[in-house]
């Protein structure tokens, strides 16, 4: 079908808006958009619908429109009725906000609909209450629909859920937890088979991609009358492939030519269906500029510390502006240098993810009552929340992706027909190219974005084991259902099997565990949690977020002698907390404090006394990496020496001099540099794909490196360039042959298996797949705990079963994420034979910046190493007492 | 006296090249084993402690199904030690066995590992005095004893608080944190102050005691030294190198 879903002929208000929203409209003097119309449209027809429209645009109220239209319509009844209407946020703010919002609309028009909110936030005694008596509209968070597909009342409670929408839809699909709500939706699907899924978003790069996302997939032979799972069902023996009854033979797809007097909510092409898709009509196209100090361009640096006075004017130019950082450590420095020269003191805020939520909040609540001049920000702040005052965007640093900026600009100006307002601010001369880049995609309002996903096994265990504790299910009817959740549409029954069996036992080779199943059969051979207490566990470890450890920063406080935990400043890494000593002072929540220990959850902190420096450095660097769409333009950017023009007069004059000294690499090339420097040999390659795939690439040219007798010592690596320095000579090397991309088979594996990421992805794995528990009644387990037990396991499951589905799934993880070795072997497919080789008498131009940051970024290596040093430093302790001796 | 004195002058031959760490413990040579297992040459006399077999069964009868590899794991280590030392005693230092029910849902295969691992040699499980009864009653090879003398050293399963020179003991599963830049690492570890020794865990899932916990206040009377296990080798690390949690 077309693309583009325009409902023909133009959808008029007067058919489609009954009188009591007519006269709401126009008592605003709004008009309908024709996108919010289309909505109308598409729902009355029965039809999943993905909206993508400009922030500004009355996105929210489309996604609800059709829904307050038929509440308003139905008849009144004296039965309790169920949940009509469920909305899906991805963070808990927009939850509240929209709560908030839709509220206007209902009281307004007087109807007769009810809406509440459920998150992580919501009191015990409300979620009860909401059980017992739901709600029309029920605002909450994917995590909360998980925890509903492990309550064994579900299916009552959803049986006559008319409509799902998710907002911000592009948040929630890519990645695991967008795998959890999937196949959540596909079991919503099961309670209520008529239901319809609407998907909202601002900004989507591919939206073929996410209308097959967000509907269900290989559904002919799913039962859609009744929902039981003993109806249509083949009869399939556990652990036996389903040959004979492949689904293609068992029901005959429905037959889509005759038309149906029940609409069906699908439309797709051969195997994949997908949604409708109603586009709104573009906004102005925002204003992007870049602030550029003349002639003092930084050669390295991320803090883009030289240019905050500049900052600091452009907050005063603007009404509203929110500071965008790209990580909580640059949100903290940046906010305390605009403080120290705030002179006007201007009410500028602070606010990301490691806050204390009350003190997120506050800051929320002064926004929206228009007190403050600019907020300094993360991605926290990157979806949905409406400040009409909002007129400038500031991205401190560059932004890495033109989606991510996009979806940021759009922060400002929620009025559709004025241009939104944005400033990049580079934080060095490569920044500067990739803002430049970034400009350009803007303009072509071109999105780069996440790629299809294949659903993860570990979260389908987790999934399974929540069904489980809801109701027994049936095996065959569960593989279908699994199936229609598009990350796993291609699920072969021996991969699913292989996830069932995990659930059950472990999913071990030795099969010492039958008799502690976790799920069992029960007589009727169905499936089912083996008993209350652990149903009870698993509801407790329900979510796909666990990312990173946190401990709660508290100000100490000394009781009978003891320091204790008093106020709750935030949360911070563990990691990073755990790295301090006791009197180190570090930068948090907009103050400097001093460090006084960790106990339990709680970090303890006093306040520095005043002009005290923040001793310690920093925690992490950018967490984004460069995409591989805003690269390929910065490389072309370098390429074509016409467009150089743009650039401030320095970088211009920094390339020039790379051309004359080094080489100017053409758009395809790799341009690869050997120089000497002290007793150093150095080998610096550029192939602009981003921090991640570039410290994999680092670790392996090492590995190759040492294998050739070349003695490398050590390497560095940021988004556009990866340095590598050795004791013997480079320059004489078969890069052809040092780049092949069978680096990516046996030096990848046997890296992998010892690298501390595989340990990390594991860990992540074994807490999703329910193999470790995060919680215990009564008690939670600290990342520290966590990391070390499943570190151990790791290291046996690895010598005695290594194709574990825990470790496949590992391994799957570290590929996509944390080593990206994906996007490495499209850079390695992409150079070969187009390496340029310059061996130069000194360092480049180009080669500046990755050195500079030799000595900031630790360089990785074996934990061992670490050791060895330590141990030295006692060696010499050792050696000095010797001598004392001797003088005695 | 600084504990530094423990260390080896002179390194002793390895028996193995395993990376031990040679000390002289209350006037005893012996080796800190890379392994977490300690070497007596003299008394031919090999010492692992918490072993804690069939702690991946305990979890799963509990609902968590840990791969249920560790006993394999831990008994193939034990071989090895015992394989490259062909010790004439064999001493496991307590908590052998993760709880009561474990010797239950011991393998037959791992009980007869267990046997092999006696033939030929004094098999001692010093496993202090509650676990002396259920041991007995478990028809397992070698012999319960509460507590073991040889030469200066006493060995037995839980240190004594205060000073007990020549104590050689398990049960805290020593391990130690170190920090250097952004980069840190836990590792099992011996602790030591050249007086008494407390052996790090050698069971495939037992987890461990950091170094500064209060636990090990009342054993030393001046800071000890941690003898870190690596991959390859035992790195002697100093007090002040060590970080709490």
């Amino acid at each position: 079908m077309d693309a583009i879903a325009a409902p023909s002929p133009e959808p008029r208000a007067e058919d489609l808006l009954p009188q009591r929203f007519r006269d709401w409209f126009a008592g605003r003097d709004w008009e309908a958009r024709p996108h919010q119309l289309a909505m109308i449209e598409r729902g009355r027809a029965g039809r999943h619908a993905l909206l993508i429209a400009p922030t500004g645009g009355g996105k929210t109220l489309a996604g609800f429109l059709p829904s307050l239209i038929e509440l308003s319509e139905r008849p009144p009844s004296a039965e309790p009725r169920s949940v009509h209407t469920l909305y899906i946020s991805p963070l808990k703010a927009l939850a509240v906000d929209v709560h908030r919002n839709l509220g206007a609309p209902i009281a307004e028009m007087g109807l007769p609909v009810t809406v509440e909110a459920r998150t992580g936030d919501t009191s015990l005694a409300k979620r009860e209450r909401q059980k017992l008596h739901p709600p029309d509209i029920l605002i909450t968070t994917p995590e909360q629909l998980a925890l509903f597909c492990a309550w064994p009342g579900g299916r009552a409670y959803f049986a006559e859920l008319k409509v799902v929408i998710l907002d911000e839809i592009h948040a929630l699909h890519g990645s695991k937890r967008g795998d959890l709500l999937n196949l959540a939706l596909a079991r919503l699907q099961m309670f209520a088979p008529g239901m319809r899924r609407v998907g909202l978003s601002a900004t989507v790069n591919d939206p073929d991609m996410l209308r097959r996302w967000l509907v269900p997939q290989n559904t002919f032979s799913l039962p859609f009358e009744g929902g039981g799972a003993g109806e249509g069902v083949r009869p399939q023996p556990f652990r036996e492939t389903p040959n004979e009854a492949a689904p293609q033979e068992a029901s005959p797809a429905p037959d889509r030519t005759h038309p149906d007097p029940c609409p069906s909510p699908f439309e797709g092409e051969g195997n994949m269906y997908m949604a409708d898709l109603v586009l709104g009509a573009p906004g102005a196209p925002p204003v992007v500029d870049m602030l550029v100090s003349r002639n003092a361009s930084p050669w390295s640096g991320w803090t883009a510390k030289h240019a905050i006075p500049d900052v600091y004017e452009a907050i005063k130019s603007a009404r509203t502006a929110l500071v965008f950082v790209n990580t909580r450590f640059q949100a903290e420095l940046s906010f305390q240098m605009l403080w120290e020269i705030n002179e006007e003191s201007l009410p500028i805020a602070l606010h990301h993810g490691s806050l204390a939520v009350e003190q997120r909040r506050k800051v929320e609540a002064a926004m929206a009552r228009d007190e403050l001049r600019a907020v300094v920000c993360t991605s926290t702040l990157d979806l949905g929340i409406d400040w009409g005052g909002v007129d400038l965007v500031i991205q401190l640093a560059a932004p890495k992706g033109s989606a991510r900026l996009i979806q940021r600009i759009g922060r400002a100006n929620h009025r559709l027909d004025e241009a939104s307002r944005a400033l990049l601010v580079p934080a060095h001369r490569f920044e500067i190219l990739e803002c430049q880049a970034a400009r350009e995609a803007v303009a072509a309002n071109d999105l780069d974005g996440d790629p299809e996903r294949i659903g993860a096994r570990d979260i389908l265990a987790q999934h399974i084991m929540g069904l489980a504790c809801a109701e027994p299910f049936d095996l065959v009817a569960l593989y279908d259902e699994v199936r229609s959740s598009s990350p796993f549409a291609e699920l072969t029954w021996e991969g699913f099997e292989q996830v069932v069996d995990f659930v059950a036992t472990g999913g071990y080779a030795l099969r010492t565990y039958d008799r502690f199943h976790r799920i069992v059969r029960n007589p009727e051979g169905l499936y089912t949690v083996r008993n209350g207490e652990t149903a009870q566990r698993h509801r407790m470890n329900v979510g796909a977020i666990i990312d990173i450890p946190m401990l709660n920063v508290r100000l100490a406080s000394v009781r009978a002698k003891q320091k204790v935990g008093g106020r709750k400043i935030g949360e911070m890494e563990e990691s990073y907390l755990e790295q301090l000593a006791t009197g180190d002072t570090f930068l948090f929540a907009g103050q400097v404090w001093r460090f006084e220990g960790i106990t339990g959850l709680d970090a303890l902190v006093t306040p520095a006394p005043p002009g005290t420096e923040a001793k310690t450095p920093s925690w992490g660097g950018s967490k984004f990496a460069l995409s591989t769409y805003l690269a390929a333009r910065v490389r072309r950017m370098i390429a074509e020496r016409e467009r150089w023009n743009v650039l401030p007069d320095d970088v211009q004059e920094w390339l020039q001099i790379q051309s004359v000294r080094s080489y100017i690499p053409s758009t395809d090339e790799m341009l690869v540099e050997t120089f000497r420097r002290g007793k150093r040999c150095f080998l610096v390659c550029y192939p602009f794909d981003g921090r991640i795939s570039h410290g994999t690439l680092c670790q392996l040219l090492t590995r190759r490196l040492e294998r050739l007798g070349r003695q490398p010592l050590g390497f560095v690596a940021n988004d556009y360039a990866l340095a590598v320095w050795a004791m013997k000579p480079l320059d004489d090397l078969d890069f052809d042959q040092l780049f092949q991309e069978d680096m990516l088979g046996d030096d990848l594996e046997a890296w992998l298996d010892e690298s501390f990421l595989m340990k990390r992805a594991f860990r992540h794995c074994a807490l999703l797949s329910g193999l470790i528990e995060r919680r215990m009644p009564g008690r939670e387990k600290t990342g520290r705990q966590v990391t070390f037990s499943t570190d151990l396991i790791y290291d046996v499951l690895r010598r005695h079963q290594p194709d574990h589905l825990l470790l496949q799934c590992a391994r799957a993880d570290a590929a996509t994420g944390s080593l990206d070795v994906a996007r490495l072997g499209r850079l390695l497919t992409r150079i070969r034979g187009r390496i340029a080789v310059r061996s130069l008498p000194r360092v480049s131009p180009f080669a500046v910046p990755v050195l500079l940051e030799i000595g900031r970024e630790t360089v990785a290596g074996a934990a061992d190493a670490l050791l060895a040093e330590s141990a030295d430093e006692l060696i010499a302790e050792a050696m000095r007492l010797d001598d004392a001796e001797v003088a005695a | 006296m600084s504990a530094l004195h423990a260390l080896h002058r002179g390194r002793l031959e390895d028996p193995t090249p395993c990376g031990s760490l040679w000390v002289i413990l209350h006037g005893t040579d012996c080796a800190l084993r890379c392994s977490g297992a300690l070497w007596l040459p003299e008394a031919r006399m090999l010492v692992a402690a918490d072993l804690h077999l069939e702690k991946g069964s305990a979890y799963a009868a509990r609902g968590q199904l840990l791969p249920p590899y560790d006993t394999a794991d831990t008994l193939s280590r034990l071989e090895a030690e015992v394989a490259a030392l062909d010790p004439a005693v064999l001493v496991l230092l307590g908590d052998s066995f993760h709880d009561a029910g474990a010797m239950g849902r011991l393998a037959a295969e791992a009980a007869m590992r267990l046997a092999a691992l006696a033939r030929g040699r004094t098999l001692l499980w010093a496993e202090g005095n509650h676990d002396v009864e259920l041991l007995n009653a478990a028809a397992l090879p070698g012999e319960v004893v509460d507590e073991l003398h040889v030469a200066s050293l006493i060995l037995r399963h839980e240190p004594h608080p205060g000073p007990a020179p020549g104590e050689v003991a398990g049960h805290l599963h020593p391990c130690a944190k170190i920090v250097r830049g952004r980069s840190s690492t836990r590792r099992r570890a011996f602790l030591t102050d050249g007086l008494r020794l407390v052996l790090p865990a050698f069971g495939a899932y037992a987890g461990g005691l950091n170094a500064r916990d209060a636990a090990f206040a009342p054993l030393f009377a001046h800071a000890p030294i941690a003898a870190v296990l690596g991959e390859r080798r035992v790195y002697p690390l100093a007090w002040e190198a060590l970080r709490g949690d």
